[in-house]
């Protein structure tokens, strides 16, 4: 990421925290206006927002700067501290996920060999700013939230760790760089000319990891922890302004993470057939196709998203543990006879 | 698994719907002709009123206010008695009571009161809902013509007293 510069390391460290906010804001806000303003809107036969730029481009600029201006609450009985800590953790959180995905060669932040391990560790730790707002908010809203949200997270994380255990295996690596290089010179039954992305073999772990990455994100059908019709607004009800905005970043910044890791490890990453893998052009192409991706893939979790109501607590305790982790596990042990057997 | 099915035909309803033109009419920009018998604003014909009270006395929200005198008006044949008229003084319609019922409208033995499809009179102040006689006489100039009954109705043809 150095661009041949010679950079001191607070330099490459600056460079890097501003590129990291770029790949992060980039996605969540195109995802905000194209599916939660428009995709959602039409689906609805509304228009959505049409008045702020032209066809409303500009709205998401209106709301930050409406929230901005938000008195900052806190409520009386709150812990204060953990209360202004909660929502820079679950963004925090979001953003170190950010840090191991490669959009391109050499345009990543870190090449970590153990690098989709880090993202699924790291992008859990949201559950405990979610607890701590939960918690922190003096609130049996936010408290019975942050339990539901923490109990579903935890629920969630499983099948989707046993999910992407397919394509380790099938991959042979944990390094996020390598898993992208394994699908672009794989081969379906000798013919190379494709790769081999692995949402064909592992369709199953893909619909697995959509699944689990709905509900990780708290999304209808799975938004039980926010459901507005008992909890209000779950441990989101007592945070205004600058702290509301952080939390609505953090979902949409989660869920381009989550659509990231879910391009990278069944969508082939930064390659697409005919492109050179490793040629110095895709540095600046590798982006843009992993966000072509990533729409795609957060398309259909909107799709999901905007169609389906929601499911009650223990129908979806019961959906995880009962028939997505059996699945994981049939998908892991197939996929390990087969690797063995080929 | 039998919910499958009908999961997979509510994202081809979504999806669907989706794909098709909205029909929303994006207002302020793009102004809808209402229909021609729209209730958009009562309008006075202040000749017609002959300060009978039916209307006031009617309206369910009490939102019409009228004030009258009587006086006398040369007679209608040489040589006769000057007759007593009333004289309309005010006639207020506070449209932030109405509810757009058209008792009063249907009420009016005398056709003073007029529907109009007008329907942009909307206000900063609550108070400026108050139309007078004057503006709701500006009203009648956009009162529209009844259409025609159908082919062979007996009913003749209501018409708008110009």
């Amino acid at each position: 990421m150095t661009f041949g510069l010679h950079l001191a390391y607070w330099e490459q460290s600056l460079v890097r925290v501003l590129f990291v906010l770029v790949a992060v804001l980039i996605p969540a806000g195109t995802f905000v206006y194209v599916f939660l303003f428009k995709m959602m809107s039409f689906m609805q036969s509304r228009l959505g927002p049409m008045e702020a730029g032209p066809y409303g481009s500009l709205q998401l600029l209106a709301e930050v700067g409406k929230s901005l201006q938000k008195e900052d609450i806190f409520p009386e009985r709150a812990d204060r501290h953990l209360f202004a800590f909660a929502p820079y953790l679950v963004v925090g959180a979001v953003l170190l996920v950010y840090v191991v995905i490669p959009f391109g060669p050499d345009a990543y932040f870190a090449n970590l060999d153990t690098g989709i391990f880090y993202a699924l560790a790291v992008s859990s730790v949201s559950v405990i700013g979610i607890l701590i707002a939960g918690w922190s908010s003096a609130n049996k809203y936010s408290l019975m939230g942050g339990l539901r949200a923490a109990g579903q997270l935890i629920a969630y994380e499983l099948p989707m760790v046993l999910a992407v255990v397919g394509v380790v295996i099938q991959a042979g690596t944990l390094n996020l760089k390598n898993i992208v290089g394994a699908q672009a010179n794989g081969s379906m039954f000798g013919f190379s000319g494709l790769g081999n992305p692995y949402i064909l073999t592992q369709i199953i772990g893909f619909g697995l990891f959509l699944l689990a990455s709905q509900a990780e994100l708290t999304q209808a059908p799975f938004d039980m922890p926010v459901a507005e019709s008992e909890l209000v607004s779950g441990y989101m009800t007592e945070y205004s302004g600058l702290r509301f905005l952080l939390f609505f970043i953090g979902e949409f910044a989660s869920a381009g993470a989550f659509a990231a890791l879910a391009a990278t490890l069944y969508l082939g990453g930064w390659w697409l057939p005919g492109l050179d893998l490793n040629a110095n052009y895709m540095n600046v192409v590798g982006p843009l196709v992993v966000l072509a991706k990533m729409m795609v893939v957060a398309f259909l979790i909107f799709w999901f998203r905007f169609t389906y109501p929601r499911f009650r607590e223990d129908q979806l305790q019961t959906l995880a543990w009962k028939y997505l982790i059996p699945l994981a596990l049939v998908n892991i042990m197939a996929t390990a006879i087969l690797k063995v057997v080929f | 698994m039998p919910e499958i099915p009908g999961l997979i035909k509510g994202l081809g309803v979504t999806f669907k719907t989706m794909l098709q033109p909205n029909v929303t009419v994006q207002y302020p920009h793009v102004k809808e002709a209402p229909a021609a018998r729209a209730r958009g604003v009562i309008a006075l014909k202040e000749e017609n009123c002959t300060v009978c009270m039916l209307c006031a006395r009617q309206c369910p929200d009490w939102c019409i206010y009228i004030e009258g005198h009587k006086t006398k008006a040369p007679p209608r044949r040489e040589g006769g008695k000057p007759r007593t008229v009333q004289l309309l003084d005010r006639f207020d319609i506070d449209f932030s009571l109405c509810m757009y019922c058209g008792i009063c409208v249907e009420v009016c033995p005398f056709d003073a009161l007029f529907w109009s499809p007008e329907f942009e009179y909307s206000e900063p102040r609550i108070g400026d809902l108050l139309h007078d006689k004057s503006k709701l006489g500006e009203w009648f100039l956009t009162v529209p013509d009844y259409t025609a009954y159908e082919a062979g109705a007996e009913v003749k043809q209501k018409k708008v007293p110009r």
